[in-house]
């Protein structure tokens, strides 16, 4: 064991005791995340197996012949328990076998994997606009508060509260595509470049910058700016609100007060001291909105034709293909534990109070 | 009436106010009175609580409100007008309904999700939590798990998913809905039970032989329920836009009814020409959101001052 190389710092039976300790915390960890992803199955499970009356017909369809509807009663195993059921669910999900989709014929897994980096760029541009602009934005209203500019951050903020996303994608696309001119519509990229341009990590604005495709990279900035702003002002509204409350927490404590006694310049204490507590909590919430607009894509995503998860999810559901919509619930929820898991880790690594508890 | 010197004239205001209330019900309406004092000092609340009280009120009398029918419309002579046309204030739309009439006959829709959902996701995330708080143990551990395993969920795809099951409708939207919007409620109230399950009064109900039942129904459960109300006042509007967004995509009410998701999409193929059957709606949703949020800001720095201004 470790125990045996001790470091001249620690005694043997405290640094036996944190091994423990970190143990302990990994055996949490993948309880938590065990049993997290396993409540996500059971509830597609539920949705897709046991809701519908005949989930056979919710797969195939109604003009499916016998005999298929006979073979697929029998690979989901529809005469068995239902415990024995979703133990071959969960298996058939490990396998990563989504089943097939009605409306493309693709593996929905493959479907999958072919439009997630498409929602993943407009997620991650607007999760950059989001943070660039809220976390400043939060900073100034909490120095200045009470006064006017704190005022408008918050209204800024409550109007992307309260507004429908696709409400103001629609006009958004109104005044800047149709009156003005100024950006692309439809989908990520122009029809021109679909067959000229290969991608190569399908996350195009990237793409097309690594290989000095200057033309190839303008396009595709204006068909992202658009919807990536959208995502990115409502990342915004709930960044800068956070930024606020955290930051006029740390002006109150007293650390602030010894700086300021200290003669440190007003702009250091903000930005260096006050901020860099803050930022600790700050990342769960930017992980947190980031999970959220992977999420809020399902909606611009319609507006806008950006070929990506929410679009695939809303023509699936125009055409009731059960599949294709639990299957990329499955992908948006692993995408939404995965980042809540990963905050909570970044957490406790950032913060030092948390690890001694 | 009798002034005597030991018992002299209190103002409504004074018996109100006043720090030895004779009766539990002057104490209760004396606290109500501060709550309301600091609630009413702040204009955008007050905004906010008039922005609902209206939307009760054209949701009570749309029949009355409404100037023409919101389900049939003129289709020969009053198909697209715009705003301002005759005496159709906001325009019609493609079928020649007048969109005002759809919109005031649309808040009763809005009402009704709004408070389904409440009336069925708080009291459920109450209960969760003040058991799971009170309790303690493995019913805690496995409750909370439980809670935890829904909140990490993205609540607008799972909503999709059980509409896309379930069959598309308002019904169906408003239990997707609030079937997806307990576990705050559930994380707040366990929050609330475990700072005053160890107070004394507990130990005291318990003495005097109290049930478990009991004690949570009465003792504990009180206790949540202001930030209860401040929370789902808050989350009102977060419902009311994904009500909205699965009426937009065609998932929530269904035509011919008036709800204002569905209006909006029913409007994105005439955006170029006659943006008003598309924009109204969403000026709606927007002032009964803003409306929701503005009333639990200030709900929430009226019955918690130690967070107000935060």
């Amino acid at each position: 064991m470790t125990v045996t190389t001790t470091s001249p710092s620690l005694p043997p039976g405290r640094k036996h005791r944190k091994t423990e300790k970190i143990l302990l915390d990994i055996g949490r960890f993948l309880v938590v995340l065990v049993t997290t992803y396993l409540g996500l199955l059971a509830v597609t499970f539920f949705i897709g197996r046991v809701i519908p009356i005949d989930p056979v017909l919710a797969v195939l369809g109604d003009r499916a012949p016998a005999s298929a509807i006979a073979r697929v009663r029998e690979e989901m195993g529809l005469d068995l328990p239902l415990w024995q059921q979703f133990f071959l669910y969960v298996r058939q999900i490990l396998s990563g076998d989504f089943g097939t989709s009605v409306l493309t014929t693709n593996p929905v897994l493959t479907d999958i994997a072919r439009v997630f980096p498409a929602t993943l760029e407009l997620a991650t541009f607007g999760t950059v606009i989001g943070t660039l602009l809220g976390i400043p934005l939060g900073v100034l209203a909490a120095v200045k508060r009470g006064t006017l500019i704190d005022q408008l951050v918050r209204l800024v903020g409550l109007v992307g509260y309260s507004v429908p996303i696709f409400w103001l994608a629609l006009l958004s696309l109104l005044l800047f595509y149709a009156k003005l001119g100024w950006v692309a519509f439809p989908g990520r990229i122009d029809i021109v470049y679909e067959y000229t341009f290969t991608p190569i990590t399908q996350i195009f604005l990237l793409d097309a910058l690594l290989q000095r495709q200057w033309d190839v990279a303008w396009d595709v900035f204006r068909h992202i700016v658009l919807p990536g702003s959208l995502l990115g002002y409502f990342s915004m509204a709930y960044i800068s609100r956070m930024t606020r409350s955290f930051m006029l927490n740390e002006l109150a404590q007293e650390y602030v007060v010894a700086a300021r006694a200290k003669g440190l310049s007003e702009s250091r204490i903000i930005w260096s001291h006050a901020l860099r507590n803050a930022a600790v909590p700050l990342v769960t919430v930017i992980a947190l909105s980031y999970a959220g607009l992977l999420e809020g894509s399902v909606l611009t995503e319609t507006v806008f034709s950006w070929p990506g998860l929410g679009l695939y999810i809303t023509n699936s559901l125009q055409s009731a293909d059960m599949n294709a919509v639990l299957g990329s619930t499955l992908a948006i929820g692993s995408a939404f534990i995965a980042l809540n898991l990963l905050s909570d880790l970044l957490y406790r690594t950032l913060d030092p109070r948390t690890r001694t508890r | 009436m009798t002034t005597g010197l030991d018992t002299p004239v209190l103002s409504r205001r004074e018996w109100l106010l006043s720090d030895r209330p004779a009766s539990r019900l002057q104490a209760q309406l004396g606290r109500a009175y501060m709550v309301w004092l600091r609630f009413s000092a702040n204009r955008l609340a007050l905004a906010g609580l008039g922005i609902i009280l209206m939307l009760i009120v054209v949701a009570l009398f749309a029949d009355v409100l409404a100037p023409h029918n919101p389900v049939q419309g003129d289709l020969r002579n009053a198909r697209l007008l715009p705003p301002g046309t005759g005496s159709y204030l906001l325009g019609t739309d493609d079928q020649g309904r007048d969109i005002l009439s759809r919109l005031i006959h649309g808040s009763r829709l809005t009402l009704a999700v709004v408070v389904l959902v409440a009336i069925i996701a708080a009291p459920l995330g109450l209960l969760v939590g003040t058991v799971s708080g009170y309790a303690g143990g493995w019913v805690d551990a496995v409750l909370m798990r439980i809670t935890d395993i829904f909140l990490a969920f993205p609540k607008l795809v799972l909503a999709l998913a059980f509409v896309a099951a379930l069959g598309p409708g308002i019904e169906n939207a408003i239990l997707a809905i609030a079937l997806t919007s307990w576990p705050p409620y559930a994380r707040m109230a366990r929050a609330e039970t475990l700072g005053v399950r160890h107070s004394d009064y507990i130990a005291a109900v318990r003495l005097m032989g109290a049930s478990p039942f009991r004690i949570v129904l009465r003792h504990v459960m009180p206790m949540c329920l202001s930030s209860l109300i401040v929370r789902v006042t808050l989350d009102m509007a977060g419902i009311i836009l994904t009500a909205a967004g699965l009426g937009f995509l065609g998932l929530g009410a269904q035509p011919p009814l008036p709800e204002w998701g569905a209006m909006i999409a029913s409007g994105r193929r005439f955006i170029l020409d006659q943006w008003w059957v598309a924009t109204m709606p969403g000026i709606a949703i927007l002032i009964v959101s803003l409306g929701f949020n503005l009333l639990g800001d200030g709900l929430r720095d009226a019955l918690d001052p130690r967070e107000a201004g935060q």
